[in-house]
């Protein structure tokens, strides 16, 4: 199938992925940004894109507040702390997590949204 | 040579995560009453707020120690202390240059609020003060040093900014002397997991970003105090830290 925009709930439904909280599931995932070092995903990730990181403290809910990703894709099976994931659901970021590793999830996710 | 209670690592309300309530007057005299001697303030990247709190240190009888919690260009949390306020705001300066430009939402973040003597407001900084600078850590130690400061690794005990966190060790060929535990009873494990910590200097200190966070005095150090004055603390206090345990 051809891909195009699609809600993080279609994204959920087409790859090994996890919600680990999804307060806004009809968000569109425009597009994608990997990055681990916080300065650097504020700096350049945009609003829509889904952003896939291995970064799993407190500062990555405010950085997605910031930058208005659709929503965060955890690689590598790592999770966030129950805590971390009530803001996450206050702040209405979607959280979701893969066991692929994050090279494999970008390029599932940009076949999918290409 | 006496014993100092010490705490080494707070915030005020120019850090964007630090409580407006954090403002030198009152970061001073909640130490004291704490029963704090000796107290650094450390905002992100910044010593913009020392002077005004060089004055409220005065005001409450403490030894104010300028300093700053450098973000190394790996994200990672350093705590950098000066003998003078000048040497401070000096490297202030060096940093500032260096820093990553990311404006400031201060709905998400906070405000960054730079405060007078008297707690008023004289200015606010517009970037992000937290984000990354462009200085490797393994730089740190001598840029700190050519400013007459000395630094080390802040709370390698946390996730978010610790050293073995995001290096997955404690870097061997960095020249440090020192590092930083949030909770010191984890002190025998860090020294089990990372024997190169036993010939370091162990500091204890709040990291508070706001009044209730202010520790009751706990851990000392012991420093040379004659003759007696703030200026000659300071500068034992750098000698003490800024040398190997032998």
């Amino acid at each position: 199938m051809i891909g195009g925009i699609m809600t993080v709930t279609e994204l959920l439904d087409k790859l090994p992925l996890r919600a680990l909280c999804l307060p806004d599931p009809d968000r569109d995932v425009t597009g994608g940004y990997t990055g681990d070092l916080l300065s650097w995903v504020m700096g350049s990730a945009q609003p829509g894109q889904a952003w896939v990181t291995i970064m799993s403290n407190v500062n990555v809910v405010a950085v997605a507040t910031l930058c208005d990703v659709s929503c965060v894709i955890l690689a590598q099976g790592v999770t966030l702390e129950p805590e971390v994931l009530k803001t996450a659901e206050s702040k209405l970021v979607n959280v979701l997590t893969s066991p692929l590793p994050a090279f494999e999830l970008c390029l599932t996710v940009g076949e999918l949204i290409r | 040579m006496n014993p100092y209670y010490y705490d080494l690592h707070t915030h005020s309300a120019l850090s964007p995560c630090g409580d407006n309530m954090m403002t030198p007057n009152n970061l001073a005299g909640m130490a004291a009453l704490a029963g704090i001697q000796v107290l650094a303030l450390t905002d992100h990247n910044t010593c913009k707020n020392c002077p005004a709190f060089f004055a409220a240190c005065k005001r409450y009888g403490l030894v104010p120690v300028p300093g700053m919690e450098l973000t190394t260009a790996e994200e990672i949390h350093v705590v950098c202390l000066f003998p003078t306020l000048e040497a401070a705001l000096d490297f202030d300066r060096a940093v500032e240059a260096r820093r990553m430009k990311i404006e400031n939402n201060e709905k998400i973040f906070g405000e960054q609020l730079i405060l007078d003597e008297e707690d008023n407001e004289i200015g606010r900084d517009p970037w992000f003060l937290p984000a990354a600078t462009d200085i490797p850590l393994e730089e740190a130690p001598k840029l700190v040093g050519h400013y007459g400061g000395i630094c080390y690794p802040a709370h390698i005990d946390r996730p978010s900014g610790g050293v073995i966190e995001i290096l997955g060790g404690f870097p061997p060929d960095v020249p440090f002397t020192a590092y930083e535990l949030h909770d010191m009873d984890r002190r025998r494990e860090y020294e089990e997991r990372f024997p190169i910590l036993k010939t370091l200097n162990c500091v204890s200190s709040s990291d508070a970003h706001n009044l209730e966070q202010i520790r009751d005095a706990a851990h000392t150090v012991m420093l040379d105090d004659e003759p007696y004055s703030s200026a000659m603390l300071r500068i034992s206090l750098l000698k003490t830290l800024g040398r190997k345990k032998s």
